[in-house]
C-alpha cells in the first residue's frame, strides 16, 4: 500500500516538473519568431487591427463603422494612442521585437524618413494596389524606399494657417475680419511676431498671452522650406541652414518678449489653455482644427477664425501601412486603399479639417467649397488650399526628424519658462542633437 | 527518462521491479527538492540571469532599437562616454535629491503614523486599510492625478497657494519644485506601507517594556523614543534599505509627471532626470541600445557599490565598539 503511494507521489512530482519546465520553455518560445498582430482569419470573419495616433479620424467619424457596415465579414478594432511620441516610441520597440505589431499602423511625416531607412522590410509593398495614383505626386514619395518600395498611403497633409480668437483680438483693438487679419502679417513672420506685441500693447488681460507657444511658430517657418534639419544627401545642416537659424531667432524673440504663453502644443496645459482662453493665436496646419473644436468646446465655438499664414508651410500629415506579418495583408490592403480614397479624404476635411493628400479630393467641390462652422465659418478649403499651393514640391526628409524636433521644441522651452538665454539654449539643442543623431 | 530505459531492456519481473521502485525512491529523495525548486532557477535564468549578461554584452557595442542584428564591437566606449557626459552626473544628482526628499519624510511619518495606529483606537482596521490604500493604486493612475494637481495654470495647488496670496508656481519647470513635487507621489504612494511594516514591528514589543516605562515616569515621546524605536531598529534598516532600491528605480512617477517628450528627458532643462530615464531616453527615444545598456550595468554597480560601502561602515562600526 505504501509502496503504491510512494510511487505515485513520486510520478506525480515528475509529471509536475515536467509541466513546469514544459510551460516555461513554451512560455519563453511563444514571444519570439512570428508572433501574432491580433488580426486574422476565424470562421470566414476577418479581423484587423490597427494602430493610430492623434485625432486621424478613422475612428472619431465613424468611417471604420461604415466600413464593416459595408464589409459584414470585416471587423477592424482600432487603437488611437494621444502622443505621438509615445505612439512611435511603442511602434519601434514592437518592430524590434517582431510582436505587438498590429495589422495597419499609423505612420507620422517626420518618421517616414526613418521607417523607409531602416524597417523597409517589415512593411508590405503598396505599389501594385489598384487605383492609387491619385495622390499628390510628393506625398507617396516621402515613403518610397529607393527600389520603388511603396511603405504607406497618404491620409492627410498639413498646410498650415493660423488660428486666431476674434474675440480676444477685438478686446486688444485689431482687426477681427479675417482678411484684415491676413494682411497684418502678410508674407514675413516677424510681421506676424510685430503684431503680437501690438496685441500685448493692447490686451489689458494680464493672463492672455498672443500665441501658445514659440516652438509652434518654429516650426511653421522652418517647414515652409524643403531642406530642414538634413540636405539631400542626408547630411545634417540644422546649424548653417538660414531657415532653421532665422526660424530660431524669431521664435525665441517672441519667447523673450513675453508674448507665448509658455506652454507645449499636445501637453498638458495646453488643453486647457485652448478651452479657458489663455492665448488668442496658434499656428495651426489643418489637422490640427480637430483637435483645437474638440478641446476648446462648444462654449468657445464661433469665437475661433482661421487667417491664411504668412508664407505655405507644411507640417505633418500621415501615412497608413501594413506590417510583414500580418495573416490578413490583403484584407488589410483593400481597408486602407479604402480610407485612403479620395471620398473618404473629402469626408474626413468636411468633418474634422484633415486636408486630403489625394489630387482629385482636393478638387472635390466639398473640399473647394468647404466652410468650419466651428470657426466661424471660415472657408477652410480656399484657405488652406491656398496654402498647400505654396508647400514647397520637393520635401528632404531627414532619419531623425522627429527627434530633432522634439529637441528643439525644448530648447525653446529653455528659454520660455527657464530664463535661459536663446544663445545657451541654442548650445544645449545642439550637444542634444549630437548626442541623439551620433 | 531512466525509468522508461529500464523497463524497455529489462525483462519484467519481480527482482527489476524492485529495484526500479528503490531508484525511483532515491531519486525522490534526491531529485523531488531540486525539481521543486527548479521552476525559480529557471525564471531566474531566463528572465535575471540572462538579460543581465545579455545587457553587459550589448553595452560593449553600438547598436540601434531598429536594428539590433548589426552590432559594432566599441569595448569601453560607451562607459567611458558615460563618465565624460554631464547628463549622468545631472541624472545621478537628481536621482540622490528626489530619493533624500522622497524617502527620508516618508520614513518619519511612516513612523508617526505606525506610532498613532499602535495606540488601541475604534476602528483601527480601517484605519489600517486606509494607510494601505494609496500602496493599492498604480503608479500610472496616481501620478496622472498628481500632475494635475500640480499643473502651472489650473493645477487645484497652485488655485489653493493664489487663495494665500501665492504667485503661480511652474511646477515642471522649476527644479526643486519639480523635485518637491515628484517626491510627493512617492511619499503618498509610500507611507502607509512602511506604516504597517512599522506597526507589525511594534506589535511585537512587549507591553511590559512600557509598563515599565510608565512606571519610571516616561512620557509618551520619551517612550516612543526609548522603547518603540530601539524595539523596531531592524525593521527600520529593512525599510530604509527597500526605499533606497526604489528610489534608484525612480522611474514612472518623473516620466508621468513630465508626460510626452518632456517626461522622457525629465524636463527641458533635465531638471528631474533620473538615472532611470535616462536609460529610457537613451534607449527608446534615441533608439541607442549599447547606452542604454551601459547605464543599467552602471545604475547595477552603483548599487553593488552601495552595498559593499554599507557593509565595511558595518564592520567598521563593529570594531570601534568592540
Amino acid at each position: 500500500m505504501s509502496r503504491v503511494r510512494r510511487q505515485l507521489r513520486t510520478r506525480a512530482v515528475g509529471a509536475i516538473s515536467a509541466v513546469a519546465a514544459v510551460g516555461l520553455i513554451a512560455g519563453c518560445g511563444g514571444s519570439g519568431g512570428t508572433g501574432g498582430t491580433g488580426g486574422g482569419v476565424k470562421d470566414g470573419k476577418v479581423t484587423i487591427t490597427m494602430g493610430l495616433f492623434g485625432v486621424m479620424g478613422f475612428k472619431e467619424t465613424e468611417l471604420l463603422d461604415r466600413y464593416m457596415k459595408e464589409n459584414p465579414n470585416v471587423t477592424v478594432k482600432a487603437e488611437v494612442a494621444g502622443d505621438e511620441q509615445t505612439y512611435y516610441t511603442a511602434l519601434q520597440t514592437h518592430l524590434a521585437a517582431g510582436s505587438g505589431l498590429k495589422d495597419i499602423q499609423g505612420i507620422e511625416l517626420g518618421r517616414a524618413k526613418e521607417i523607409v531607412d531602416t524597417q523597409a522590410d517589415k512593411f508590405v509593398d503598396l505599389s501594385g494596389i489598384a487605383g492609387i495614383d491619385h495622390f499628390l505626386p510628393w506625398k507617396l514619395s516621402q515613403v518610397t524606399t529607393p527600389d520603388d518600395k511603396v511603405l504607406g498611403l497618404g491620409t492627410d497633409i498639413g498646410p498650415m494657417a493660423v488660428c486666431y480668437r476674434k474675440d480676444l483680438f477685438e478686446k486688444a483693438g485689431l482687426p477681427t475680419d479675417r482678411d484684415e487679419v491676413a494682411k497684418l502679417w502678410e508674407g514675413d513672420w516677424a510681421k506676424y511676431v510685430k503684431t503680437g506685441e501690438k496685441f500685448k500693447a493692447g490686451n489689458k488681460d494680464g493672463k492672455v498671452a498672443y500665441l501658445d507657444s514659440a516652438s509652434g511658430l518654429f516650426n511653421a517657418m522652418i517647414y515652409g522650406n524643403s531642406q530642414q534639419f538634413y540636405d539631400k544627401s542626408g547630411e545634417l545642416i540644422y546649424k548653417d541652414n538660414p531657415v532653421v537659424t532665422e526660424a530660431w531667432d524669431l521664435a525665441s524673440k517672441a519667447a523673450t518678449s513675453g508674448l507665448t504663453a509658455k506652454l507645449r502644443q499636445f501637453q498638458p496645459g495646453w488643453d486647457p489653455g485652448l478651452a479657458n482662453s489663455t492665448f488668442a493665436t496658434t499656428v495651426c496646419p489643418a489637422w490640427m482644427l480637430a483637435h483645437i473644436s474638440e478641446k476648446a468646446g462648444p462654449e468657445n465655438k464661433g469665437k475661433w477664425d482661421v487667417a491664411k499664414a504668412p508664407k505655405g508651410a507644411n507640417w505633418g500629415g500621415s501615412f497608413l501601412g501594413v506590417t510583414e506579418q500580418s495573416p490578413v495583408k490583403e484584407e488589410a490592403k483593400k481597408l486602407i486603399a479604402w480610407l485612403t480614397a479620395p471620398e473618404q479624404q473629402a469626408y474626413l476635411f468636411q468633418e474634422l479639417g484633415n486636408f486630403p493628400s489625394s489630387q482629385e479630393a482636393l478638387k472635390a467641390p466639398e473640399v473647394v467649397n468647404a466652410k468650419s462652422e466651428y470657426f466661424s465659418d471660415a472657408p477652410i478649403g480656399e484657405i488652406f488650399g491656398a496654402g498647400a499651393q505654396e508647400i514647397p514640391d520637393e520635401q528632404v526628409l531627414g532619419r531623425k526628424d522627429g527627434t530633432i524636433k522634439d529637441i528643439f521644441s525644448q530648447g525653446l522651452t529653455l528659454i520660455e519658462s527657464q530664463n535661459q538665454s536663446p544663445d545657451k539654449a541654442w548650445k544645449t539643442t545642439d550637444e542634444r542633437i549630437e548626442k541623439a543623431v551620433g | 527518462m531512466a525509468t522508461s530505459t529500464l523497463t524497455s531492456e529489462q525483462p519484467r519481473g519481480p527482482r527489476p521491479r524492485r529495484q526500479r521502485s528503490a531508484l525511483l525512491h532515491r531519486l525522490d529523495l534526491r531529485g523531488a527538492p531540486y525539481a521543486f525548486v527548479a521552476p525559480f532557477f529557471v525564471v531566474f535564468a531566463a528572465f535575471s540571469f540572462y538579460p543581465l549578461i545579455y545587457t553587459a554584452w550589448i553595452s560593449l557595442h553600438h547598436v540601434e532599437l531598429a536594428s539590433m542584428n548589426l552590432m559594432e564591437w566599441v569595448a569601453l566606449d560607451n562607459y567611458t562616454a558615460l563618465w565624460e557626459d554631464e547628463r549622468f552626473w545631472n541624472a545621478l544628482a537628481n536621482t540622490f535629491t528626489i530619493g533624500v526628499i522622497s524617502t527620508v519624510p516618508q520614513l518619519l511619518m511612516a513612523l508617526g503614523l505606525a506610532h498613532l495606529l499602535n495606540y488601541r483606537l475604534r476602528g483601527s482596521t480601517f484605519f489600517r486599510v486606509a494607510a494601505l490604500t494609496p500602496y493599492a493604486t498604480s503608479v500610472g493612475a496616481a501620478a496622472l492625478v498628481f500632475t494635475m494637481l500640480f499643473e502651472r495654470d489650473f493645477g487645484m495647488i497652485n488655485w489653493l497657494l493664489s487663495v494665500v496670496g501665492v504667485d503661480n508656481v511652474d511646477w515642471e519647470n522649476n527644479k526643486w519644485a519639480a523635485q518637491t513635487a515628484i517626491s510627493t507621489i512617492v511619499i503618498w504612494r509610500w507611507t502607509g506601507y512602511n506604516a504597517l511594516l512599522y506597526l507589525a514591528a511594534m506589535q511585537a514589543i512587549p507591553r511590559d517594556r512600557y509598563e515599565a516605562a510608565a512606571i519610571d515616569g516616561a512620557s509618551r515621546w520619551q517612550q516612543f523614543r526609548s522603547v518603540t524605536v530601539p524595539g523596531i531598529r531592524s525593521t527600520i534598516v529593512f525599510t530604509i534599505v527597500l526605499s533606497t532600491i526604489g528610489a534608484t528605480q525612480l522611474f514612472g512617477e518623473p516620466l508621468i509627471f513630465g508626460q510626452g517628450p518632456n517626461g522622457i528627458t525629465g524636463g527641458a532643462g533635465n531638471q528631474y532626470q533620473t538615472l532611470g530615464l535616462l536609460l529610457y531616453e537613451e534607449g527608446w527615444k534615441n533608439y541607442q541600445m549599447g547606452r542604454a545598456a551601459t547605464v543599467a550595468w552602471v545604475m547595477f554597480l552603483l548599487l553593488i557599490l552601495v552595498f559593499v560601502l554599507q557593509r565595511v561602515v558595518k564592520r567598521l562600526r563593529s570594531r570601534t565598539s568592540s
